[in-house]
């Protein structure tokens, strides 16, 4: 494996933008910021912005513990204080941590939360990970956005109604009461302009895996792409310019004709095309991108990069219906969609990207995503007649990685993914 | 009146039924009859019967249904119980009932109404989105809607408007139903010896498969049996049972677990039938708010609604007051985040408070209970042959 992974500029700018939060994290109290701990799914970033709250997000501490091996010990740390084995890793990585310190990437302590936002957007345990961490920080102000599931596939005015008498007579109220800042909704508009522009930069940048060979992978680089749109930044110049950048940049490998860049540099040569469902794996990301990539897989599509926001399909925050434009965006992530919407997503992306097949990676802790799955890749399978393929995996516990498991099973899956191709030719 | 060992008998068959027989003849008896299947935990009940309709609680398939085409629906790490519903319903069990409501519990029972929408089971598949917000004029009026959505699905069906005297009619019916219930908990919290725990399990569990009004008329029945003095105390520490709310344990489990050495004083096996504590409102003009009211003011604490305001173990403590228990046996199915992700918090209150407790889990279909047996004759022991003092005392201030 290429010991250095090449930076563009794109990748340089994301990480600035990621060690300043974290350093403004570190001088909270200094720059008299409240700290508001909130989740992925149904962030609503432009809201704490408006009130001038730094966020921090438990499922990225946990999954950058993972990415830099300790979550085993964290993991450990927990189950030591009767979490289960068998629960999401996730919140046992984030307990562990705070058990040890709750040290963040830069090594620097993460500061307490003021405020426990949870818009528990397509995830129960969101709501009993906030109920644990009330626990362990009695004085944070608990804010709960109850986000009505899409249970018939649509956004009803009642949800949407719903959702808003809880901004204007919770939500907003309470941070007004722990931040001493007036609701200013001209401020929180001009984020949500800074949001549909983003928005729209990310889809296209999304799209252009329908170019071949595709530029990017949408799935283990995909993960870094939504980054900056996910963790806070939404509603922000800086996230327009780095998606701005990132667009160029792959406008550019497009024009010379390159493939995804990873790890060990750009792939040489595309040989299948996938739509993958389900998170990644983080313990071992690379070794798990590189079994796709030394094959010659590019992922053309996934749903993880859809857990926060969903904008393939033209939904945008709307700055003339700001606190309508907060609900219909947290009831429009991914896992608060139903089964049937999440199988017609998929097979549309199977379609419009011309995917080759069709890989669940399943994980173990993360019944949001994986209850259903079976029966909605045997629905993709019949009705679009794509291979499809199937592993499992955990998000952050080392334990529930078996690489050869895993490699057995792809490389069984892109024999058979040949196969088919050659059918094919023939055919022709 | 019947004897108790009828009743029992009945109850059982009844509670155990995956055919579902009294809901099925009771919606040959007449025409235009509707079945509408929920699933745990709690469900609103009164309205379903208001619409002229009969809920029909679906919990699983026990120890008694093999599982073959379920697997195929779930990887191994997904509790039990969405596997044995399918199980069930592609098996044709379910196929007289004409809807499904699944209460929002957890990702799993969530995305198990996605499935029956996919595989297209039933009439109307109702994800019912339970309100986390508790103020009755925004989760109130939410869950208000919520529940009109279900009349009118149940109305497409049997064309039937329902009125406020017939939904005050059911407040009062299944009030009545809940009243009895906690007599027969009351009576056992001093008398455990005079019926087990495994027989008010099915008496209770027999209510969410059978018409209430016979199901009222049952359990008069066995609130006067139990008024006699029948039965011989054992010497028996009591316990209370909690996290089993969702997946069922096996009646073998619920069994063992007296026979190990306890007396189940209170529990959430049907969490459901329970949850509203005390009576709703039969006498307004506006019964859906009254239902709504009482979900958001007199719910019990559970593994699904967010606790923050009222923290549940401090709930949880004073049922093991109230009932004079001596600990806890948490008892959560394997899998189950709810319950499992509530451990922690749980123990590490009692720790504070000085409860006993043990843990364990289960699968609704593990028919071997030797090792939970020994554990709990073990914690049985513990506090009978070693404790001088009962914890009881050493809880009352945290509890406040």
């Amino acid at each position: 494996m290429a010991e250095e992974a090449q930076k563009e500029k794109s990748m340089i700018l994301q990480k600035e933008m990621i060690s300043s939060l974290f350093s403004d994290l570190s001088r909270a109290k200094e720059l008299g910021k409240k700290v508001c701990y909130t989740f992925i799914p149904g962030n609503l970033s432009e809201l704490i912005r408006t009130f001038d709250m730094l966020p921090v997000y438990p499922e990225i501490n946990a999954l950058q513990s993972a990415m830099r091996k300790k979550s085993a010990a964290y993991i450990k740390e927990a189950e030591r204080n009767a979490h289960s084995e068998d629960v999401c890793t996730y919140v046992k990585c984030d307990v562990g941590m705070l058990m040890k310190g709750n040290l963040g990437p830069t090594g620097e302590k993460i500061p307490d939360p003021d405020v426990l936002l949870l818009s528990y957007t397509g995830c129960f345990t969101f709501l009993k990970w906030f109920e644990t961490l009330k626990r362990e920080y009695p004085d944070a102000k608990v804010i709960m956005v109850h986000t009505p599931y899409q249970e018939n596939g649509e956004m009803t005015p009642e949800m949407t109604e719903y959702m808003v008498k809880q901004f204007k007579e919770e939500v907003i109220p309470q941070m007004e009461e722990v931040t001493g800042i007036k609701y200013d909704e001209a401020k929180l508009q001009r984020h949500l302009v800074l949001s549909a522009e983003a928005e729209d930069l990310i889809n296209k940048i999304f799209q252009t895996t329908k170019h071949k060979p595709s530029p990017i992978d949408a799935y283990f680089a995909g993960v870094y792409y939504i980054g900056p749109i996910n963790i806070g930044f939404r509603g922000t110049q800086q996230a327009v310019d780095y998606y701005k950048e990132l667009y160029s940049e792959i406008q550019e490998r497009i024009r010379l004709g390159l493939g995804p860049i990873t790890p060990e540099g750009e792939m040489k040569e595309e040989k299948y095309r996938l739509v993958v469902e389900g998170p990644p794996n983080w313990t071992s990301f690379r070794e798990f991108w590189k079994i796709f990539y030394d094959i010659g897989a590019v992922i053309v599509a996934s749903s993880y990069t859809k857990v926060g926001g969903v904008y393939d399909l033209g939904w945008r925050h709307d700055p003339e219906r700001p606190l309508e434009a907060l609900a219909e965006y947290c009831m429009n992530c991914y896992t608060n969609m139903n089964l049937p919407q999440r199988i017609d997503l998929l097979k549309k992306c199977i379609v419009d990207y011309e995917a080759d097949g069709y890989v669940t990676n399943s994980i173990k802790s993360c019944n949001s995503f994986s209850a259903g799955q079976l029966g909605m890749m045997r629905e993709i399978e019949d009705s679009l007649e794509v291979p499809v393929g199937f592993i499992e995996s955990d998000l952050v516990d080392p334990r529930y990685f078996s690489y050869s498991n895993i490699k057995n099973r792809l490389e069984s899956y892109f024999q058979m993914l040949d196969q088919r191709k050659k059918m094919e030719l023939e055919e022709v | 009146m019947k004897s108790l060992d009828s009743i029992i008998s009945e109850c059982r068959a009844n509670a155990y039924d995956l055919n579902f027989s009294r809901a099925r003849e009771w919606k040959e008896e007449e025409e235009g009859r509707v079945l509408v299947g929920y699933m745990p935990i709690y469900f609103p009940r009164e309205i379903i019967h208001a619409a002229g309709a009969m809920p029909v609680g679906i919990f699983g398939g026990g120890d008694d249904k093999q599982i073959i085409k379920g697997d195929a629906y779930y990887q191994s790490y997904i509790c039990h119980i969405p596997r044995s519903i399918i199980e069930i319903a592609l098996d044709k069990h379910l196929d007289h009932v004409d809807g499904f409501i699944f209460p929002s519990i957890c990702d799993v029972i969530r995305n198990l109404s996605g499935i029956f929408k996919q595989q297209k089971i039933g009439k109307f598949v109702k994800y019912m989105d339970f309100p986390q917000n508790f103020l009755p004029e925004i989760g109130g009026v939410f869950y208000q809607q919520e529940m009109s959505h279900v009349l009118k699905y149940i109305k497409e069906i049997n064309g039937k408007d329902v009125t406020t005297e017939a939904l005050n009619h059911s407040i009062e019916l299944y009030n009545r139903n809940r009243q009895l219930i906690e007599t027969i908990y009351n009576v056992r919290q001093d008398f455990p010896w005079r019926l087990t725990i495994d027989e008010v399990y099915c008496i209770v569990r027999a209510g969410t498969v059978i018409p209430v009004e016979e199901h009222n008329e049952l359990l008069e029945q066995v609130c006067t049996h139990i008024s006699e003095d029948i039965g011989d105390p054992q010497d028996k520490i009591k316990v209370v049972v909690s996290g089993a709310f969702c997946e069922q344990p096996a009646s073998g489990l619920i069994k063992a677990i007296e026979e190990a050495g306890c007396y189940v004083v209170d529990d959430d096996y049907m969490l459901g039938s329970r949850m509203i504590l005390g009576d709703i409102d039969a006498s307004t003009s506006h019964p859906l708010q009254a239902i709504s009211t009482a979900y958001i003011k007199q719910s019990q604490y559970s593994s699904s609604i967010y606790d923050v305001h009222d923290p549940k173990e401090n709930r949880l403590a004073k049922i093991v007051k109230d009932r004079g228990a001596d600990g806890v046996i948490f008892a959560a199915a394997s899998f189950c985040d709810p319950s499992l992700l509530d451990a922690p918090i749980f123990q590490n209150a009692f720790d504070k408070m000085g409860i006993r407790y043990i843990a364990f889990q289960y699968s609704e279909n593990i028919n071997q209970y030797k090792v939970i047996k020994e554990q709990v004759g073990a914690f049985s022991d513990s506090i009978k042959l070693w404790e001088d003092e009962p914890a009881i005392p050493a809880i009352e201030d945290k509890i406040k």
